[in-house]
């Protein structure tokens, strides 16, 4: 008889509620990084997961509840990701004060703070395949990010003449 | 986010390991400040060697520093970023305003 491990299930989800404060952004990578493990991600890609992991939780921890008064209660994060081994699919969603103009707030380099890059939105976009931001003053904002295995978008053509060469 | 400093003439040498981001972010800030300001130091040197991660908020510390400097007339140089490090940075545009040398001996004479 032959021995096979056991297949990893087709679809997979996660979801993890966290204050919103900057010592979680760290397990929030660390999370998103093992689950998405279980897809055929090279390890650039699993750092590509990783970097927009960050700035999406960051976004939330930073800009969410910004508007509460320091020392009261932290807000919450909601970490989800979910996978059907063909894509990985991350959403991250606040309860906060919302963005006014995202369309706005997605251009780089929008920031008014001169310790930060306003580079969160164009480094998310950079390094996933789809992003989606949806959010509603005074609700609060959820990001959404698609990743996709390059194994799985471009299957390499062995021996076939080349329009498949990284340019 | 371990920082271990060093001081040679006006050069300070500032070198980091482990992750930066938000939460390590503001310890390299004010570490990083507190010593520019004890030593009038005049060239910045950060040694990336040891750093495993990078983000937006990182960067945004490494360009408060770079602002810091420059308006005082002095320079900021990074040394060693690893490669997923440096992809991030290429991202953000960091090393058109930085040069990047692979080691610190190289970073002091250049």
């Amino acid at each position: 008889m032959r021995t096979v491990s056991s297949p990893a299930p087709l679809k997979n989800h996660i979801r993890l509620e966290m204050a919103a404060v900057p010592d979680n952004v760290a397990l929030a990578r660390v999370t998103v990084a093992a689950f998405a493990s279980q897809l055929d991600f090279t390890l650039d890609e699993i750092e590509d997961i990783r970097v927009a992991v960050s700035e999406a939780v960051t976004n939330a921890v930073v800009h969410a509840y910004s508007d509460r008064a320091p020392g009261g209660p932290s807000g919450t994060v909601t970490l989800e990701a979910a996978h059907d081994r063909e894509a990985l699919t991350i959403a991250v969603a606040d309860q906060g004060r919302g963005i006014v103009d995202v369309a706005l707030a997605r251009q780089p380099a929008y920031t008014t703070d001169p310790e930060r890059m306003g580079l969160g939105f164009a480094i998310m976009e950079s390094f996933c395949d789809e992003l989606d931001v949806v959010s509603e003053v005074g609700r609060g904002t959820t990001v959404k990010m698609v990743k996709r295995p390059r194994a799985a978008k471009a299957p390499r053509a062995e021996g076939a003449a080349g329009d498949d060469r990284p340019v | 986010m371990k920082i271990e400093q060093e001081v040679r003439g006006r050069t300070l040498v500032i070198r980091l390991g482990g992750e930066l981001d938000v939460k390590s972010a503001p310890e390299f800030r004010e570490t990083t400040e507190a010593a520019l300001d004890r030593h009038s130091s005049n060239h910045l040197i950060l040694n990336l060697d040891n750093v495993s991660f990078v983000d937006s908020s990182g960067l945004g510390a490494i360009l408060g520093r770079y602002r810091r400097l420059q308006q005082g007339g002095g320079r900021m140089t990074l040394v060693a970023p690893a490669p997923n490090v440096r992809r991030v940075m290429e991202l953000s545009g960091l090393f058109k305003i930085m040069p990047v040398f692979r080691s610190e001996e190289r970073a002091l004479e250049g």
